[in-house]
């Protein structure tokens, strides 16, 4: 399972007198500014589509990488934990389908989604984490395809095929939530609050633990671990970051609907996360950019090579495919293969780690 | 059997119960309070025998994709394609030929050597490493569907069954009976108790290839322990190479049987491929007569769902999955 290697975070923090503030790294700093500044930069439809829906996609599928790169399990029910994030947002709080919406204040419709996502993720991993490995997809797999069939047969609180539409942001601060803008520095703001949480998570003993239940759950439960209870642990924390990414898609489309969680975008993540990488948290924001760019520009481009637009798929399968053969680690992987290649001392070829 | 009765004699006497309620309801002339409860005995039986006969053709596939994955652990994703793409050469092939049964073995060719082809160039690169090679087949049926796409466009096929086999079959089983006293007899179209009968035939072979045969043996000993089997000099790779060739003609053939229930069209890659992980799971992963015994279950659950309870008639199959998940969380039939 080499797409599983331990990743390799340096564990023990360097304590050589200097600040946390001046401990992080350089790269932190200068990505972070650029994205601050970007709105001043881009224009509205690259603030909202491309990095709003990056940030979204780069969410849920950040949960997924949390699962699969620090838990061992792949799970492909991310998109249906969004999805009912999502779905409650619009049944407890406010949405055009008045007759099924209870139209609740936001600060208790909220509450509720993520609860009730929570719970939805939590009982998921808890029926997936009685198998493993590659028993875990198809489990996950068929427990998607259940909630979208559910979800678009069921007209009394799902409102069926066409689901619900006119789902906005509450009008917080006097901002439009859904301004290019605001938009923007509200997905960027819940991405980068995901992502420093994963980071945290993976250094903090729970993490630690999870990470020794992937490498060796026989050994940690002799060490008297519940390996059960932390692999379920990691459901219920991957899919609060799912339904925040679920909740936050359904503003940005303003609707929701069984399509948005089907079988297609649940494998979708997958690629989204393969592609980026799963040793790191931030590879799904690398895939998810990735995905949103080709999803965005492939139709122009495929049709300036004469071919029809609709190849999209085929030009994502091939691209997840090559990924998946050559580099297992996905972009992360061809990076830090590149960089050790730089390291390496040209005349003994050996070295690539540093001294 | 009878150790099963032995060691759960509760459960063998439900079952029993339950097997004699369902033979009462086949054959006597229903009354009327039970008319009334659950609506006519022809519906009833219709659920019953399209429930059955669905139940093959899951059979058909789910066998196939749990071949696979019993002797090489390898969770074949695309298993839903190659049914699709079963359906679409069988689809052809009768077009340009005229002759429906001639369609069975060209689906069954064409998908075996592509099996073959995927097996050699996709899978024995990347042996014992299960992920990867499921993720792979995700990447290949994701193309796979839309080059399939690309060359049929989004379009519904259907094979038409030639004249012999498309007449309604006079069965024995009454349904009513007239005000003048005549009994009425179900009628079943023909063509469906003739492809249940060949997945039945099928999946007897199967069983007496596996069971009885020396090929079957060295199968059975890969499924249990292919390092060792490799080491005592059988040629695994000849073995793997040709389960995995079966187990896709397998599922070109159900193509070709899906073609003529229903249709050959986009989406019903994923809807079979659904149906097999199914099947498969609640019967028990690898186990031949566990994904007959899935595939009977699923099927009627699939078609009594849809005629008492059309609205959740899918979700009942996933609670059937996950009631087994959660009790028998190898498969009814699979071993722990």
């Amino acid at each position: 399972m080499s797409i599983f290697d331990p990743a390799e975070t340096s564990l023990a923090a360097p304590s050589d007198g200097r600040s946390w503030l001046e401990r992080v790294p350089v790269a932190y700093w200068v990505v972070g500014l650029i994205l601050l500044i970007m709105p001043a930069i881009a224009g509205d439809f690259m603030l909202f589509q491309i990095f709003g829906w990056t940030f979204i996609l780069g969410l849920i599928a950040l949960g997924l990488m949390f699962l699969g790169g620090y838990g061992g399990m792949v799970s492909l029910a991310q998109m249906s934990i969004a999805g009912v994030g999502g779905y409650m947002v619009a049944i407890f709080g406010v949405s055009a389908i008045d007759t099924i919406s209870l139209g609740w204040p936001w600060y208790v419709a909220i509450p509720i989604a993520l609860i009730i996502a929570m719970l939805f993720g939590t009982l998921t991993g808890w029926l997936a984490v009685r198998t493993e490995g590659i028993y875990t997809i198809m489990i996950t797999l068929a427990i998607a395809a259940a909630f979208f069939y559910f979800a678009r047969q069921n007209y009394v609180m799902f409102n069926g095929f066409s689901g619900f539409n006119g789902v906005l942001p509450p009008m917080l601060f006097g901002v439009d939530w859904r301004g290019a803008a605001a938009f923007y520095y509200l997905t960027l703001f819940w991405a980068a609050l995901g992502y420093l949480v994963v980071l945290y998570i993976s250094r903090a003993p729970f993490g630690l633990a999870l990470q020794g239940v992937r490498d060796n759950p026989r050994r940690m439960s002799a060490l008297g671990y519940n390996v059960t209870a932390h692999r379920v642990a990691a459901y219920t924390f991957a899919s609060l970051l799912a339904a925040i990414g679920g909740i936050l898609l359904t503003w940005q489309s303003a609707q929701i609907s069984p399509g948005t969680a089907g079988i297609g975008p649940a494998i979708d993540i997958l690629v989204i996360a393969v592609i980026g990488g799963m040793r790191h948290p931030v590879g799904p924001f690398i895939g998810a950019f990735i995905y949103v760019i080709l999803k965005t520009y492939a139709i122009d481009a495929l049709v300036t090579l004469g071919l029809s637009g609709e190849r999209f798929q085929l030009l994502i399968g091939i691209a997840f495919l090559s990924i998946v053969f050559w580099s297992p680690d996905g972009i992360i992987g061809l990076w830090d293969r590149l960089r050790e290649d730089r390291k390496r001392d040209p005349l003994t070829g050996r070295g690539g780690e540093e001294p | 059997m009878t150790d099963f009765a032995r060691r759960h004699p509760i459960w063998a006497a439900v079952i029993a119960i339950l097997v004699a309620i369902l033979i009462w309801m086949i054959f006597a002339l229903w009354p009327s309070w039970l008319v009334d409860l659950i609506g006519k005995k022809k519906v009833f039986l219709n659920a019953l025998f399209n429930g059955i006969t669905l139940g093959g053709l899951y059979f058909l596939v789910a066998s196939g994709f749990t071949l696979i994955f019993g002797l090489m652990r390898n969770v074949n994703l695309a298993h839903g394609s190659l049914y699709l793409l079963g359906g679409y050469v069988g689809y052809e092939f009768a077009e340009l030929t005229g002759y429906w049964l001639l369609a069975f073995p060209a689906a069954f060719i064409v998908v075996a050597l592509f099996g073959i082809l995927l097996q050699l160039g996709v899978f024995r690169r990347m042996e014992g490493q299960d992920l990867r090679q499921t993720l792979v087949t995700i990447g290949i049926s994701i193309i796979m569907a839309d080059l399939m796409l690309w060359g049929w466009g989004g379009d519904f096929y259907n094979i038409s069954a030639p004249s012999w086999l498309s007449g309604p079959l006079e069965t024995i089983l009454v349904t009513t009976q007239k005000r003048s006293g005549d009994l009425v007899y179900l009628k079943y179209p023909l063509v469906r108790v003739v492809i249940f009968l060949a997945a039945v035939t099928i999946g007897v072979g199967m069983w007496l290839l596996l069971n009885r045969t020396k090929i079957g043996m060295l199968i059975r000993a890969g499924v249990d322990d292919r390092d060792m089997l490799s080491a005592t000099g059988a040629r695994i790779q000849l073995v793997f190479l040709g389960v995995f060739a079966f187990g896709a003609g397998l599922a070109g053939i159900a193509g070709v049987v899906g073609g003529t229930f229903q249709s050959v069209a986009p989406g019903e890659d994923i809807r079979f491929l659904l149906a097999s992980l199914v099947v498969v799971i609640v019967g028990g992963m690898g186990s031949i007569p566990g994904a007959a015994l899935g595939a009977l279950l699923i099927g009627l659950a699939e078609q009594f769902g849809s005629v008492y309870m059309p609205t959740y008639a899918v979700v009942l199959t996933f609670l059937i999955m996950v009631g087994v998940l959660a009790f028998r969380p190898q498969g009814l039939m699979g071993r722990s």
